[in-house]
């Protein structure tokens, strides 16, 4: 039998620069020419600075902004940077594999949209505990899951970070409760997360994401409704990649401002392509919830240079035009230019980091592929599922090695 | 659990393995053969005995989306009161079966609606209650359960409730495509078909191929006063295809089908393990001389067909129940329960269900907990040699 979305893989558009090895990892355009100077840069890797923020970077509602400025240190912008060119390596060897057809099934790139998830880990701490939708490769990277097992996860494997019953939508790691594969569902969940943080008095927050296609969806709203009656430590976060599926913002949605869906909850709309501005927002809202001020409802202004999934090309609903132009703000070259204006890394360096996370990379592709398939046996198929033991009585035909009569 | 490694050389030299390639040792779970399958339309001749097509009808060969698109055309054109939305419809929806509709049709008839299940059912449930035929499109039938809510507690109770008003929501459809195609994991193969017939007040059809499809998607728009859940095996879209007539037809709900005539066994089933069971039947009349298995294709699965099954099992004495979806309290055990009611006697055998595993369809575990051929050929042995 074919895959139903055989005839779509067909109809796939070259996207320029996605899922060729030999393309460059982010166009180089530079988009802020005029960078502020940072003053007083710090010789230390470790020594604390401040570095500005673009005054665009923030809309509020109900709401303060952040100070236009973060606190950070060398070593940490060389973070960010590794981290941002890590997802994306890895996203675009999960692409390669699918056009090879080693992954099957659905697969969400979050190519573009690196700056959200690395900048959200970079401000909160492991005992916070984060939940997101179906694009959920970078944030399960930054939650501690290892390239291998996500990787491995996408071929079907056992040693995959499910064990192989997931695939790209469901992943799990400490503290991150996924990867949910129905748009919509994960944000009441996330909120009972929150509650339970508050019940235990641990201190710490919740990171509810979820997209700008599931911002429509009935529960979400439920969801806020209880997380600002009981006061929940949760900050809202909606991805807004301007299109859910084939279907841009402005035909879903009566209202494009997600921020301010909250009403009765403050909201702030970040500049989701600036990973420094992700950064500072996500440090102020933690701050804000963990004084016991009430949940928040943020925006992240980003954008999916990949189609929704891997049947779309990603062309049909959008310009090519538009699509170049959001790829010259490519939130991994904005960081980029940056660190190289403000004298803390090379244009060398910045190839050396990009060389390194590359090799680092194939080599977990490779472990991935080394991982053995799920056996076909009853305990393995019927793991999570039955006690152990009463599994269905099946004779014959058990797998197809079997059907021999 | 981790197996020895092997040799890099060694695993070069494999063959690279889909999750559903047959081994080379098959001899009954092969690839299911579409294009000779005694279940579809092979050419337009043997239309003509089909007793629900038109009388010289002309006719196309078209694929189950196409079949679909075929049917919405038609009642688009049929009837300004057929409006047609969901996820991503306007651009054809991801299974293609709206494709240039909207632009036939225009975007007040055909639209895009944003991603809300439950405000898509419950929209189209007040549409259909105001007079229109609303056919609504949920993109996968993993989707549908925030829309339960509207179809249970107000699509289903419309027309026992209405009081003297005499409103009603037929015309309702809500579309969705379901089943397995072998790597949608947890989300993309579920088959909830039981769930809606546990409910008085929804019909619930599964059609088999496209020239079935077409003829019970425009009966359940048009001749039906209670709302219709239409589930669409989505693994059939593309590969089952048939001579479909091109003119308006219906196949009546709550009417099964004989789709093959036998005499020592009764096979119900629907939708895509028909396909399966036709194989395993073929495989079983070669292996075992002189045996003939009938087999039923329910059509719709609720209200269902009780008196053609009943009639077919009394005269073959045995049956087996096919279907994808899981086993426990699935539509096998409502058919095998009316059997042992309504034919104990002529029993030879207890009523054998094969169905999927009461497990969810992790990943790479699809082809382990769906029917497949050797499973139902298991099974019609055992039952005949009881």
């Amino acid at each position: 039998m074919r895959p139903f979305n055989a005839s779509l893989l067909s109809l796939r558009a070259r996207i320029p620069g996605l899922g060729t090895s030999t393309c460059p990892l982010y166009t180089s355009t530079r988009r802020f020419a005029q960078v502020a100077n940072v003053q007083d840069i710090p010789t230390e890797d470790d020594k604390p600075f401040t570095v500005p923020i673009a005054d665009t970077s923030f809309e509020t509602y109900h709401f303060d902004p952040p100070t236009y400025s973060v606190k950070t240190t060398k070593s940490q912008l060389k973070q960010l940077f590794r981290d941002m060119t890590t997802i994306r390596r890895m996203e675009l060897t999960a692409d390669g594999l699918y056009k090879q057809r080693k992954i099957r099934g659905f697969c969400h790139l979050s190519i573009g949209q690196e700056a959200v998830s690395v900048g959200i880990e970079h401000a909160i701490t492991r005992e916070d505990k984060l939940i997101t939708a179906y694009r959920s490769h970078g944030n399960t990277l930054m939650r501690g899951g290892t390239i291998k097992s996500i990787l491995g996860e996408l071929l079907g494997r056992r040693d995959g970070i499910a064990h192989g019953k997931g695939g790209s939508m469901h992943m799990y790691a400490k503290s991150f409760f996924g990867g949910n594969g129905i748009v919509g569902t994960s944000v009441p969940l996330g909120t009972g997360i929150a509650f339970a943080q508050q019940y235990d008095q641990t201190g710490n927050i919740t990171v509810n994401l979820y997209g700008d296609g599931a911002a429509n969806q009935g529960q979400v709203h439920e969801a806020f409704n209880m997380a600002k009656l009981w006061n929940l430590p949760v900050i809202f976060g909606c991805e807004n990649n301007k299109y859910g599926m084939g279907t841009s913002v402005e035909r879903a949605s009566a209202s494009t401002e997600y921020y301010k869906r909250g009403q009765y909850i403050p909201g702030l709309k970040v500049d989701g392509m600036d990973v420094l501005a992700v950064l500072a927002a996500m440090r102020h809202g933690r701050e804000w919830v963990k004084a016991g001020k009430g949940p928040l409802v943020y925006e992240y202004a980003t954008y999916r240079f990949a189609g929704h999934s891997m049947s779309d090309p990603g062309t049909a609903y959008r310009t090519r035009e538009e699509l170049q132009t959001e790829r010259s703000n490519d939130p991994i070259s904005n960081l980029k230019s940056k660190l190289i204006d403000w004298g803390i890394m090379t244009e060398d360096e910045a190839r050396a980091v990009d060389k390194e996370v590359r090799g680092m990379v194939s080599r977990e592709v490779e472990a991935a592929e080394q991982m053995p398939v799920p056996e076909p046996r009853w305990d393995v198929l019927f793991e999570d599922i039955y006690v152990p033991g009463s599994e269905p009585d099946q004779r014959r035909g058990r797998t197809v090695d079997e059907t021999v009569y | 659990m981790v197996r020895p490694r092997a040799p890099r050389c060694l695993i070069a030299q494999i063959p690279r393995r889909y999750y559903s390639a047959p081994s080379p040792a098959a001899k009954l779970n092969l690839p299911l053969d579409f294009k000779t399958t005694p279940l579809l339309h092979h050419t337009p001749a043997t239309l003509s005995s089909v007793p629900n097509f038109p009388a010289g009808a002309t006719s196309k060969r078209l694929n189950l989306f196409q079949a679909i698109n075929s049917a919405l055309r038609t009642a688009l054109s049929s009837s300004d009161k057929v409006l047609l939305f969901g996820e991503d419809v306007a651009f054809g929806g991801v299974f293609r079966c709206s494709m240039d509709l909207q632009s036939e049709f225009g975007s007040d008839r055909v639209f895009n609606t944003p991603l809300t299940e439950q405000g898509i059912a419950g929209f189209a449930i007040g549409a259909a209650a105001e007079g229109m035929k609303p056919v609504a499109e949920l993109q996968f039938a993993d989707y549908m359960y925030p829309a339960f809510d509207q179809i249970v507690n107000e699509a289903a109770k419309f027309r026992y409730r209405e009081g003297n008003t005499g409103v009603n929501v037929g015309g309702l459809v809500i579309r969705m495509p379901c089943g397995a195609v072998g790597h949608g994991a947890l989300y993309h193969t579920q088959s909830p078909e039981s769930l809606f017939a546990h409910i008085p007040g929804v019909r619930v059809v599964m059609p088999r191929s496209p020239a079935q499809a077409k003829g019970l998607l425009l009966s359940s728009i048009f001749e039906h006063n209670d709302p219709v859940i239409f589930m669409e095996p989505k693994g059939l879209y593309r590969a089952a295809a048939e001579y479909v007539p091109n003119e308006y037809y219906t196949i009546p709900l709550s009417k099964a089908e004989i789709v093959k005539p036998g005499k020592d066994l009764t096979i119900i089933s629907y939708g895509q393990p028909l396909y399966h069971c036709s194989a395993a039947i073929s495989a079983i009349e070669k292996t075992m001389k002189g045996v003939n298995i009938e087999l039923i294709d329910l059509r719709t699965i609720y209200p269902w067909d009780r008196q053609t099954v009943l009639e077919s099992v009394r005269r073959t004495g045995r049956a087996v129940v096919v279907h994808e979806s899981m086993v426990n309290y699935g539509v096998g055990a409502e058919v095998a329960a009316t059997l042992q009611e309504g034919a104990f006697l002529r029993l030879e055998a207890p009523v054998k269900r094969v169905a999927g595993w009461s497990t969810h369809t992790g990943l790479t575990y699809e082809q382990f907990i769906l029917p497949d051929v050797a499973r139902i050929f298991d099974a019609i042995k055992q039952t005949l040699e009881y």
